[in-house]
């Protein structure tokens, strides 16, 4: 792909726009459709488009695959952590009332916390299938 | 404030520890991490045990919903009892993996291995603990797909087509759950297994409620392994690693049977308990002879007790056939000490494959000898395979003598006794070769299996002897279980 100007150019005018529509799907999903699955899935996708076009090695100097790995460990981290702060605060696990000082505002505020989990591990575990796929034999 | 919890922290503990030992760096490191959990399970697991012993249930409301809206876990006799023998199996299972995995899983896959395994656990707990049946499909399909990664790890290039047969034919099987309760729920509307169980009730004639209990016991079948779906098992339990083996043989397949018996006696009951009694005697019946008899002509140990335990599942199906009292409790007794029995055995080979690399019956000629210890754990847990007066295998197989004669069966009598001839000949073929043969000429020296791998096993063994005296345990907490299952025939 080195000499395909048009597509190299367009490759990093897009990814902004679909990470951003990525951030739109995430932080919209308790207003309209949206949510941390397709959020993660958008995100992952603008990580792989660059890499079709800038190639697997630039991809993965950018996001190598151990952090990759860390994400997706902490995403799940955050879910169940928010599950157990409700514990520590005197609730049963996921029930996200005492998050803030009325119910209402606590539910908005946790469902966001598990929201932003779910879709970084989502499109960390995308992005590491992807290089398992692209990078076949490497270890 | 622990034990108003105590249903949850069950599973969110090994479901937060996963990740954390994802990112946990070497060997040791991870795999003591693993194990505090796994310990820490099976105090929580025995506490809850010891609540709900005598009969009392336990109901937690995640997120604060009630149900039937929102999930609830609900903990009686059985569910603690099969969550018991989950934790326990893990915890006794993880000391033993150390060294295990140090030979059989590459370091820079140390750290992912112990976090399947505690993902794996996640969802057998949860499956247990949950008391709807979405819930429970979710947590099947954590402790499925971990478990064929696990399989797949296994040293030789042909675990990877064994997990991948067990990938379908277990997809179909959650697939077939699932469409079930589906079904269900387009009929009723609800997915808590009690307002299941009342919904149900007033339209149990209706074409779309039998198929969908059609669905969900054929899908149960696939992960029970019941006679002719049994096809995935013996490759599975064979060419995965040795600890996975091990904590598979011991606990997942005693799942399922949990998952049959909720569905078909909490969830349907009544009148189409008598439909699957007959389909289970028939099964159960073929299910014990014809995988007793592939047994002894295997020429691989796993191999063997992986046909071994499609006949001792098809025992616990019988038990559920009969849809009595009796033999109801037979199945639970069974569920724990064919976990208590497997277990052991699983171990001991798994020993005999650390010191000689292979689990093919040609290359145990004279062991022994040499490992007399590992030996004699074979043989003990043999002996309460077919079960011999004094071993835990004895007071299941009673148990399901009485409700076959309770019931004046005396076909199913004859081949539960047929059943523990045939496991006489197979275990005696691997103790033949053991003992009986000479060492080869070319081997060289095979010492004793280190104590790490030799404690957990007898600690198994002497469960198996324990639980052959000791029967309060295990027949008193099935016995209640089964008297809050509602089972009304005597």
């Amino acid at each position: 792909m080195k000499h395909n100007l048009i597509l190299r150019l367009i490759a990093k005018f897009l990814f902004p726009v679909i990470a951003l529509f990525a951030f739109y799907v995430q932080f919209h999903g308790d207003y309209g459709p949206g949510g941390g699955f397709q959020a993660g899935v958008i995100l992952s996708v603008a990580f792989i488009f660059y890499a079709l076009v800038y190639g697997l090695k630039t991809t993965e100097e950018i996001l190598p695959p151990h952090v990759l790995r860390l994400l997706a460990s902490s995403g799940v981290l955050i879910y169940a952590g928010t599950g157990v702060v409700s514990l520590l605060m005197g609730e049963n696990f996921l029930d996200y009332d005492p998050l803030s000082s009325e119910p209402a505002a606590g539910q908005h505020l946790g469902i966001l916390v598990i929201e932003l989990g779910v879709g970084i591990t989502v499109s960390s575990v995308m992005l590491m299938i992807f290089y398992a796929f692209a990078g076949r034999g490497q270890p | 404030m622990i034990e108003q919890h105590l249903s949850l922290l069950l599973v969110v503990i090994p479901l937060i520890a996963a990740p954390v030992t994802a990112m946990l760096p070497g060997r040791r490191l991870p795999w003591l991490f693993t194990l505090s959990v796994t310990w820490v399970c099976l105090l929580l697991a025995s506490w809850q045990l010891s609540v709900v012993m005598n009969g009392s249930v336990i109901s937690y409301e995640l997120g604060g919903w009630a149900p039937p809206w929102g999930i609830e876990y609900r903990i009686d006799a059985m569910n603690a009892l099969v969550a018991f023998i989950v934790a326990a199996i893990a915890a006794v299972t993880l000391p033993y993996a150390l060294r295990s995995v140090e030979k059989e899983i590459p370091e820079y896959q140390t750290s992912l291995f112990y976090a399947a395994i505690l993902l794996c656990l996640v969802g057998l707990l949860g499956i247990v603990q949950t008391g709807d049946v979405f819930n429970l499909f979710v947590f099947l399909e954590i402790s499925s797909l971990s478990s064929y990664v696990l399989i797949a790890m296994g040293k030789q290039r042909r675990a990877l087509t064994a997990a991948y047969q067990y990938l379908i034919m277990g997809t179909i099987g959650a697939t077939f759950l699932l469409i079930g309760i589906g079904l269900i729920y387009a009929e009723t509307g609800t997915l808590n297994m009690l307002d299941l169980n009342q919904r149900l009730q007033p339209i149990m004639e209706h074409r779309t409620v039998h198929t969908g209990f059609a669905f969900i016991v054929v899908g149960i079948a696939l992960k029970l392994a019941l006679f002719p779906l049994h096809l995935w098992l013996p490759n599975a339990y064979t060419y995965s690693p040795s600890v996975i083996s091990v904590f598979l043989a011991a606990t997942a397949t005693k799942v399922a049977v949990y998952i049959m018996l909720r569905m078909v006696f909490t969830v349907f009951s009544s009148s189409l308990v008598v439909l699957t009694s007959y389909m289970f005697l028939v099964l159960g019946i073929v299910g014990v002879i014809l995988p007793s008899i592939s047994a002894i002509f295997q020429t691989d140990a796993k191999r063997l007790l992986a046909y071994s335990s499609i006949a001792q599942i098809s025992y616990m199906v019988l038990g559920m056939g009969f849809a009595s009292v009796l033999g109801l409790t037979a199945t639970l007794v069974h569920v724990f000490n064919h976990a208590l029995m497997k277990g052991a055995l699983f171990m001991a080979i798994g020993a005999i494959v650390y010191r000689v690399g292979s689990s093919r019956l040609e290359n145990f000629q004279g062991l022994g000898r040499q490992m007399p210890w590992t030996f004699s754990a074979i043989l003990i847990a043999g002996l309460s395979l077919i079960g011999i007066p004094g071993t835990a295998g004895f007071i299941s197989k009673w148990y399901l003598v009485l409700a076959a004669l309770e019931q004046q069966s005396w076909l199913i009598t004859g081949v539960i006794l047929l059943g523990s001839l045939l496991a006489v000949i197979y275990v005696w073929k691997i103790v033949e070769i053991m003992f009986f043969r000479p060492v080869p000429e070319t081997v060289i020296e095979v010492r004793e299996a280190p104590a790490s791998l030799l404690i957990p096993t007898w600690v198994l063994v002497s469960a198996n002897l324990f639980f052959g005296f000791n029967t309060e345990l295990t027949v008193d907490v099935a016995g209640t279980a089964v008297r809050l299952l509602g089972v009304t025939a005597p």
